[in-house]
């Protein structure tokens, strides 16, 4: 019988997700890591979050702040001579460590993609005042203090709607009954 | 007259870019093309969605392609977020079959079905290729001869499927901004990325990559940007103050939807433009337009 390792494991979840297969066909060429504009922000490269992959450090890797400072910006993924989804790939690792709540403390962007998201899930569109607001509150208040010039200044200019656009309430429930039902179904895997 | 089902997004519909929206419809007039809002869309899901929820950011997608299915016409958005979102929804969907299956299973209790049929297409693509230059220039009532533009694609119009423009060194904005008589910039950065909603959990490393695009228009000679993307515009004209606040810099460089200069170029007026929501004021470099 084959034996199957932790890498074998990690991998085939990786691999489950849509644009996650692509970990396998990696060369090791560093092409993602050159083109990444935040590559020197990262803890591990890209490149180098794909081979801890391999190794089957699936802690480290899924607790790794890389892949949230991606911005999808696909750079990587027009440049890869393997035609690896990479800007995929790093949603499906931050998807992996969502779910095995892992997500890196060190960075602040899973708890503002989780604000944005239950926001969008309740109205079926994006308040960014009310988004930005509660975000700031959660995260930083004295951040939310720093930003009020910015937010002085988007309101002078008439940029600030305090009031989000409303879908009709059949509207509202039909998004709702859909995404209880895809959180029902478990991941995209 | 050409029809298209419209799909303006959250920023170009009430948020913050909501003169995105305003001079998209007053120059689709211009150009004789109807855009029909989209009854009832919700938010494509954007970045945060597609992050952390893959199969939910699909379904979100899913529903608007399916409502916009029954229409039967191209669906055109001015976000290029939108625009990416909502494609990778229509082509993850063909290519990967058990996540269609999934997705077909949560639409359906909504009533809804997708048959992947719709066409996702980006405003500019329709100004450029549908209704081409020509045509464009023959509407310019003010030519914008001695403007200085820098055309900043960002990331998400171009990137990552081919489309109607190179996804490295495009070339439709800085056609475009000549068709109106303006002059486009060399422009190293054009295609570069500005921070996005990174804006807001890391605001350090954004401000960096904002400044960067400053740097390149301006060492470019550049005395405006124009760009097809709401969260650049916002993240490069609002968060202008802060770059300078941060870096010690002057820049005072106004930031345009690409909408609103061919507005000014088609003598439409500052109500119709929303010119005076930039943050950055625009009227300095366009007051010999006006």
């Amino acid at each position: 019988m084959e034996k199957r390792t932790r890498a074998d494991t990690f991998i085939e979840e990786i691999s489950a997700i849509p644009g996650g297969e692509g970990i396998r066909l990696c060369i090791q060429c560093g092409t993602c890591t050159a083109s990444c504009p935040n590559a020197d922000r990262m803890d591990h490269t890209p490149s180098q979050l794909i081979a801890m992959a391999r190794a089957g450090m699936k802690e480290e890797v899924l607790s790794s702040n890389a892949m949230w400072h991606c911005l999808s910006c696909y750079l990587c993924t027009v440049r890869c001579p393997r035609g690896i989804k990479q800007t995929d790939l790093m949603h499906a690792l931050e998807c992996l460590a969502v779910r095995e709540g892992l997500s890196s403390g060190r960075t602040r962007t899973p708890a503002m993609y989780r604000s944005f998201n239950d926001f969008v899930y309740s109205l079926g569109s994006l308040p960014e005042f009310g988004f930005m607001t509660w975000f700031y509150m959660l995260t930083n208040p004295l951040r939310a203090f720093r930003m009020i010039p910015v937010a002085l200044s988007l309101l002078r200019h008439g940029r600030l709607s305090i009031k989000a656009r409303r879908l009709t309430p059949e509207g509202t429930n039909q998004l709702k009954a859909i995404l209880d039902k895809a959180e029902s179904l478990g991941g995209a895997s | 007259m050409r029809y298209y089902t419209y799909f303006p997004g959250c920023s170009s519909s009430e948020g913050g870019a909501k003169a995105y929206g305003w001079s998209t419809q007053a120059v689709s007039k211009v150009l004789d093309i109807e855009l029909i809002e989209l009854d009832d869309w919700n938010c494509c899901g954007s970045t945060p969605y597609s992050s952390i929820e893959e199969l939910a950011s699909f379904c979100l997608s899913a529903r608007n392609l399916a409502l916009a299915e029954k229409r039967g016409l191209d669906l055109v958005t001015p976000c290029s977020s939108c625009y990416v979102i909502l494609n990778r929804t229509n082509s993850h969907l063909k290519e990967y079959p058990q996540l269609k299956a999934k997705v077909d299973e949560a639409l359906a209790v909504g009533g809804l079905e997708y048959h992947g049929t719709v066409r996702v297409r980006h405003l500019l693509d329709v100004f450029v290729n549908d209704i081409g230059y020509d045509e464009i220039r023959a509407k310019v009532k003010i030519n914008l001869g001695g403007l200085k533009v820098a055309p900043y694609y960002g990331c998400q119009m171009v990137r990552p499927r081919p489309s109607f423009d190179h996804p490295e060194n495009p070339q439709s904005l800085d056609k475009l901004i000549a068709s109106l008589g303006g002059e486009p910039v060399p422009f190293p950065l054009k295609s570069r990325c500005c921070g996005g909603s990174l804006i807001i959990s890391e605001e350090a490393l954004a401000l960096e990559l904002i400044r960067k695009i400053f740097d390149s228009a301006l060492s470019n000679g550049a005395e405006c940007l124009v760009t097809p993307c709401p969260l650049c515009q916002t993240n490069l004209d609002a968060y202008q103050s802060r770059v300078n606040h941060k870096f010690k810099a002057n820049f005072n460089l106004p930031v345009l939807f690409f909408t609103q200069l061919m507005g000014v170029a088609f003598g439409l007026s500052d109500e119709d433009l929303g010119l005076k929501t930039c943050i950055v004021p625009a009227e300095r470099v366009l007051a010999k337009y006006l």
